[in-house]
């Protein structure tokens, strides 16, 4: 049985506690994903897709219920250890890309490797220069974000969460901007990292026809997880 | 990249440079600032400098003089007095007591550079038909030169001393037509009159000065003033001229003597620095605090313009230490590099003034003192509010909520 990256167990999540207008969004969500998994997440617009990604990310903290990361309880981490295995183990792709604006695509690459280790290294830029060739960027590496398409900036975010080699990548709608070609193509890529280099990942969709290339299509409805 | 930067230097730097027009309007304020405070602190040490340049080359800077006579109210029995109104004593001219002995004391003490006794009193010379009232001061030449230094001020002749000579002020001989190897006739109160040979002319600085100083030998003062092998004052240098009046105190404690520091007669011009210090360190006290409004007003600013920016680095793995660093430093590189530019400003405008504003007759108005410490100073004072005014927007920085800010 292949080894399990992600593991919830009843997560739920509520906002405004205590308030009058305290709303729970998500409901007892059980979930697993194993390395190597390529798993799609669907549902109705505020259904609590995005909600359900941060926890995963550990931007967030469920109310209720436990996650566990390689087997490793979060609960029980506190802000340092947490920001250091979201470091280690976590990228994302957002939906709007957000680059930093003021550094290069190349220099975006490097930002995770830098803020770990403290200080830039000729081995950090080998590895960014690597990422960029492996996404085809190659040619743009010294671009500022603002001189990119839309399709190249989401190429470098997504070469940017690949940095620290983590084994989860958690992608909020990484297409939602993108026209059909350039779409179907950073999946590709995604696709492509998944197969070669066995990252899992966990993306957020409104393309059925993307979610249908899979290996699993989760649906999230009203903040349970459907059928 | 620059190898050696860490991660922290290397994002505040590149923060900065991306908000270009915010960081070069930010940057001239701090520049302004510290460069009116370099201006006016350098300015104030020079002047001040020129006057304690002053002191140490014309004025002694503890003085001995004979204690005030003080009239004792004549007593007709215990307790009743023959009369309550007491006038006070003429004070005539009188000699310290046993005076070697306090110079030789004065000598023995570590602090004090140089001891010389004067004999001075007033007189009238004469020319001819001219007369003028002056003030004399009869000293030992090699030990009063130390003190005051006459040769300095000669414009003519030289600044010799013997029996028979006078050193007097230039326009006291412009009065009486004099010049130098002229004779005066100089006759005392008492009615002693001495011919005396004008040696030399000085400039003293001051034209009511000039017309009044005359300088001759002690034995001679002595016998023109009556008051043969006296004294009337022991001027002094000390090593300290700051420790003077601490000295002068203790001299006046242990011995029968007044003992002035040329801080007590230089009363007026203390009072003013202190005033013009008190008036700068307040000037430096706004100019730090508006330029730390200022540096906390643009930082705060821009940790909510760069709050997507700060969400995606916590996302990637940046801790919340590292994004307070990150605008911690900014707000410390601002106030430095403000400081740089602003002490370069206020050095070459004080150069600049220093070189085009003179004296009518061309000589400076001020000394130009640039002390490293003022620069080092500024630099570390600008430094400290940069990072003191950053605090605010960094702990917001670091505070932010990760989900928030990438939402936006
Ligand atoms: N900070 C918050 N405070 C209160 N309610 C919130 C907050 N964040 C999200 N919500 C609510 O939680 C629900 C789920 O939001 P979420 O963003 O997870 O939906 P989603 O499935 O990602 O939607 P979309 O497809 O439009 O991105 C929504 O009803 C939203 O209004
Ligand atoms: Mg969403």
């Amino acid at each position: 049985m292949a080894e399990e990256v992600l593991r919830l167990d009843k997560v739920c999540k509520a906002y405004n506690i205590g308030l009058p207008s305290e709303t729970e969004v998500l409901h007892d969500i059980d979930l697993t994903l194993e390395r190597g998994q390529f798993l799609a997440l669907t549902g109705p617009s505020g259904s609590g897709k995005s909600t359900l990604l941060n926890i995963v990310g550990l931007l967030d903290r469920p109310t209720s219920g436990r996650l566990c990361i390689k087997g490793q309880d979060t609960n029980l981490l506190g802000d340092t250890a947490v920001t250091r295995l979201r470091g280690h183990t976590i990228g994302f792709v957002f939906q709007d890309h957000h680059l930093i604006s003021a550094f290069t695509a190349l220099e975006n690459v490097m930002m995770p490797l830098l803020a770990d280790r403290g200080f830039p290294s000729p081995d950090i830029a080998t590895k960014a220069r690597d990422l960029m060739e492996c996404v085809g960027l190659e040619a743009v590496s010294g671009n500022l974000a603002m001189n990119m398409s839309g399709g190249q900036q989401q190429r470098v975010a997504i070469a940017r969460a690949l940095a620290m080699n983590p084994d989860l990548v958690l992608a909020d709608e990484p297409t939602g901007n993108l026209d059909t070609k350039s779409a179907d193509s950073v999946f590709e890529l995604m696709r492509q990292v998944n197969r070669e280099g066995g990252t899992s990942f966990l993306m957020v969709t409104h393309n059925l026809e993307l979610a249908r290339r899979c290996d699993r299509i989760i649906d999230v409805v009203d903040g349970r997880i459907a059928g | 990249m620059n190898r050696w930067l860490p991660f922290e230097w290397i994002a505040a730097v590149r923060f900065l440079r991306e908000g270009r027009m915010q960081t070069l309007f930010i940057i001239s304020g701090i520049a302004i600032g510290v460069g009116v405070i370099v201006f006016m602190s350098a300015l104030l040490t020079g002047l001040e400098a020129n006057f304690i340049k002053r002191v140490l080359t014309s004025q002694p800077q503890i003085q001995l003089i004979p204690p005030d006579q003080i009239a004792r109210p004549l007593r007709t029995g215990p307790g009743s007095l023959e009369d309550a109104i007491v006038q006070r004593p003429s004070q005539r001219v009188i000699s310290i007591d046993q005076w070697p002995k306090i110079r030789d004391r004065m000598l023995a003490i570590p602090d004090v550079m140089a001891v010389s006794p004067t004999m001075a009193g007033s007189a009238l010379a004469v020319r001819g038909a001219a007369s003028r009232a002056i003030s004399i001061s009869g000293v030992e030449p090699t030990s009063y030169f130390n003190i005051v230094r006459i040769p300095d001020y000669v414009v003519a002749g030289e600044a010799r001393l013997t029996n028979q000579d006078i050193i007097i002020g230039a326009e006291l001989a412009k009065d009486l037509g004099a010049t130098v190897g002229d004779k005066l006739n100089v006759q005392a109160a008492s009615g002693t009159t001495l011919v005396l040979t004008v040696a030399g002319l000085v400039d003293l600085g001051s034209k009511g000065v000039n017309q009044r100083t005359t300088y001759v030998a002690l034995r001679t003062a002595q016998s023109l003033l009556g008051v043969i092998g006296g004294v009337t004052t022991i001027d002094m240098t000390v090593r300290d001229i700051y420790a003077a009046e601490t000295l002068a105190k203790q001299i006046q404690a242990s011995n029968y003597v007044e003992a002035d520091s040329w801080i007590t007669t230089n009363a007026q011009f203390f009072t003013a620095v202190q005033a013009q210090e008190t008036s700068n360190t307040l000037i430096r006290v706004f100019v730090a605090l508006s330029v730390a409004f200022g540096i906390a007003a643009v930082l705060i600013v821009s940790v909510i313009q760069r709050s997507k920016d700060i969400g995606i680095l916590r996302a990637m793995g940046t801790s919340r230490g590292q994004i307070l660093r990150i605008f911690l430093l900014q707000g410390g590189l601002l106030g430095f590099v403000g400081a740089l530019v602003g002490s370069t400003m206020g050095a070459g405008g004080l150069i600049y003034w220093h070189a085009f504003v003179r004296l009518a007759d061309g000589s400076e108005l001020f000394p130009l003192i640039l002390e490293r410490s003022l620069f080092i100073n500024a630099a570390v004072l600008a430094t400290l509010t940069g990072l003191l005014a950053a605090t605010a927007p960094a702990l917001r920085a670091a505070g932010l909520d990760p989900v928030v800010a990438i939402r936006g």
